[in-house]
């Protein structure tokens, strides 16, 4: 059959390292070769044969942040142990591929990707012989599913799409961010004259006005911070408000822009990749280990957490991309937008739904959610986000 | 040290309950002579971290603590000027101005880094929540924290004589660099579990009745499950617990009436106590007693 990658060229620890290093950078983790080698500085620090001293060591030196923190333990049993992952029949089937031609993106993709149980009864560890290792790679697996993913985002992510997408998010962002002060200042060239220093100047001229003095309306442009739904439930709309999120972020470099689902990533500076390629295959290693339903307030409030004191200010517009789907209860919602509230200038509310008052729980989330909103508009396609422009020139 | 087992036996000496992973991270820090970064939520025993590795090390804590706008000056070094000038005015008066020695070490007022650097016995070093300090001070921190020596113009790069042990901590009021995160080892510290804290609190009050502390301990778990603002962390449990043994509570179920006054050391807002109210209690305790 299939011949892994480690199985040709399986050769001492340092290789092994290379490849697990490589596996994590596959898997959106930012390490490189310095790392490698400290890991293998770690590693002749401890005792390898230990089951879980390699593991709590590599996990030292080679997280970074609480979210790499946490995937750890599964990224590192996926390639020493291979937990959940090996269905070695379904790489021959041609029925997944076929499947796959549909976005499955941001379907829960659980199924064969990230987050699956580590298979405690395998308790072999790094050192443990070669052999059971060649046959069981965790890599492998791991790199199909992950070309899946990429080819989907492609396809999301096709050129004239992109365009459209962008230009209707240029003139939405423009609408948005384009304000001036309320009060007038003094300008050095344009704008109407500023009549009362006029005045104060020709004293000195014996009354004739010689000089002239301008004064306008300073520009205090507006942040904006997106913040888009892909959970499953939102599928079918990603493909453009993804696109849509690039077009914002591409404008402005303070735009900033997040995915939630169960969890929530910032993903600014993927979308701000110039190769929109490299973008789509980006996001798509990020998308690894999404899953499960919604959890609308639970992701405002991470976001709270984590990015709001740097992101949220006087001049910041949230747009909220959902459906308003959420498995916690309206009160929750309510009470994390009402902190959102305080932070932020706006919030806006993009829903997909155009006739949400149709159906009953999700009416119920945004009947809770609505004080707080600045204004909750309708946005089911591309072109339904371009007639907003006006309405975004009012919030 | 030659393994993490007995930095955790030495920090259980010191009253600190290491988990495993946090363990391996400082001794792998002390080994490999890397900068090790704690995040975590408020209170789950960060800065504790630092005190206790210096107890155990019998080594001297260097503090510094970060604030908005700290700057180079207060953190790393500066030029003693009252000093130099008291110097040039007492040299013009024998006559001629040594400009070298003006410069030395005698007029160097030494800031947390560099006092750190130029020890003789290897301190800890302890950067307390380095994410509340501007941006541009992790780029100070870069040459400190990676070669362990500090450039002042004036006199050279100073290198350190004995590597410190470098504990920084940060909780999330912003994102750090890359350029620091890759020069640190990491470990996020949760709020521990039902076990672990029952542990923290017998080894920081080996007097108090077992009944007690594991009705404290479940308490507070479950305050942590509760939607608060600011969720109790360790040491307000620690608090909690001394308060209720210096009111001489033996059982928090029969006196109701000492819990809600002594709430005030586990809630900190307002909004918290409107949440936590006598019935919520109540159906606390009775769930843990």
């Amino acid at each position: 059959m299939r011949v892994t990658r480690f199985a040709a060229r399986a050769g001492g620890m340092a290789d092994r390292m290379a490849d697990f290093v490589a596996h994590l950078r596959g898997n959106g983790m930012k390490v490189g070769a310095t790392d490698t080698a400290a890991a293998l500085e770690a590693l002749t620090q401890v005792q390898a044969s230990v089951p879980d001293e390699p593991r709590a060591a590599l996990a030292a030196v080679l997280a970074r942040d609480v979210e790499e923190w946490r995937r750890f333990d599964d990224l590192f049993d996926a390639f020493w142990f291979n937990a959940g992952r090996t269905r070695q029949d379904r790489a021959d089937n041609t029925h997944v591929r076929v499947q796959s031609a549909r976005p499955v993106l941001w379907h829960s993709h659980l199924e064969d990707q990230g987050g699956g149980v580590p298979d405690q009864t395998e308790t072999d560890v790094p050192d443990a012989g070669e052999d059971e290792a060649e046959g069981r790679d965790g890599r492998l697996m791991a790199t199909r599913t992950d070309a899946l993913g990429r080819r989907d985002l492609r396809e999301v992510m096709d050129e004239s799409t992109l365009r459209e997408a962008e230009r209707v998010a240029a003139s939405l962002a423009r609408a948005i961010r384009d304000r001036t002060s309320r009060r007038r200042k003094r300008a050095r060239r344009s704008g109407p004259l500023d009549l009362r220093r006029v005045q104060r100047a020709s004293l000195a001229r014996g009354g004739e006005p010689m000089e002239l003095y301008h004064r306008r309306r300073p520009p205090r442009p507006m942040r904006i911070v997106a913040l888009c739904d892909v959970s499953g439930s939102m599928s079918v709309h990603a493909r453009v408000f993804l696109a849509f999120l690039r077009g914002l972020v591409g404008q402005d470099m303070r735009t900033d822009a997040y995915l939630f689902h169960t969890r929530l990533m910032r993903v600014t500076d993927a979308l701000r990749d110039h190769d929109s390629l490299r973008a789509a295959s980006r996001l798509s290693l990020m998308a690894e280990g999404f899953g499960g339903g919604t959890d609308i307030s639970g992701a405002l409030e991470r976001f709270l957490d984590r990015y709001g004191a740097r992101a949220l200010g006087g001049r910041t517009v949230v747009l909220i991309l959902s459906d308003g789907y959420c498995t916690r209860s309206p009160e929750v919602l309510a009470a994390v937008l009402a902190r959102l509230k305080r932070k932020a200038r706006r919030i806006v509310w993009l829903n997909p739904l155009g006739g949400w008052q149709e159906h009953e729980p999700v009416a119920r989330a945004m009947a809770a959610a609505r004080p707080h909103l600045d204004a909750h508009l309708p946005a089911g396609s591309l072109a339904a986000l371009a007639e907003l422009e006006a309405e975004f020139a009012r919030i | 040290m030659q393994d993490w087992r007995e930095v955790q036996e030495a920090m259980a000496g010191q009253g600190y309950v290491a988990g495993e992973r946090l363990a391996m991270a400082l001794h792998l820090a002390e080994r490999m002579g890397r900068p090790l970064l704690l995040e975590g939520p408020a209170g789950v025993g960060k800065t504790e971290v630092a005190k206790a590795l210096a107890g155990m090390r019998a080594a001297r804590l260097i503090r510094l603590q970060c604030y908005e706008g700290l700057d180079a000056a207060q953190a790393i070094y500066e030029w003693n000027y009252q000093r130099q000038l008291l110097a040039i005015r007492a040299a013009d008066a024998r006559g001629g101005v040594d400009e070298a020695a003006l410069f030395s070490e005698t007029y160097l007022l030494k800031r947390p880094l560099l006092e750190a650097i130029s020890q003789e016995e290897a301190p800890v070093l302890l950067i307390d929540e380095i994410d509340r300090a501007d941006e541009e001070f992790e780029a100070y921190l870069l040459e400190v924290l990676s070669d362990f020596q500090i450039t002042i113009p004036e006199l050279g790069t100073i290198s350190a004589r004995a590597r410190p042990v470098v504990i920084l901590t940060a909780n999330g009021t912003r994102d750090l660099s890359d350029a620091l995160r890759r020069r640190c080892l990491y470990c996020y510290l949760d709020f521990p579990d039902r076990d672990t804290e029952l542990a923290i609190l017998h080894a920081r009050m080996p007097g108090l009745e077992v009944r007690l502390a594991a009705q404290i301990v479940g308490v507070v778990q479950a305050l942590r499950r509760e939607e608060l603002e600011k969720v109790p962390g360790v040491a307000e449990m620690l608090d909690w617990a001394a308060a209720l043994s210096g009111l001489g509570v033996n059982d928090l179920a029969q006196s109701p009436e000492a819990v809600q006054a002594t709430l005030v050391c586990l809630l900190k807002t307002a909004a918290d106590h409107d949440a936590a109210p006598p019935e919520v209690m109540d159906r606390l305790i009775g769930r843990v007693a």
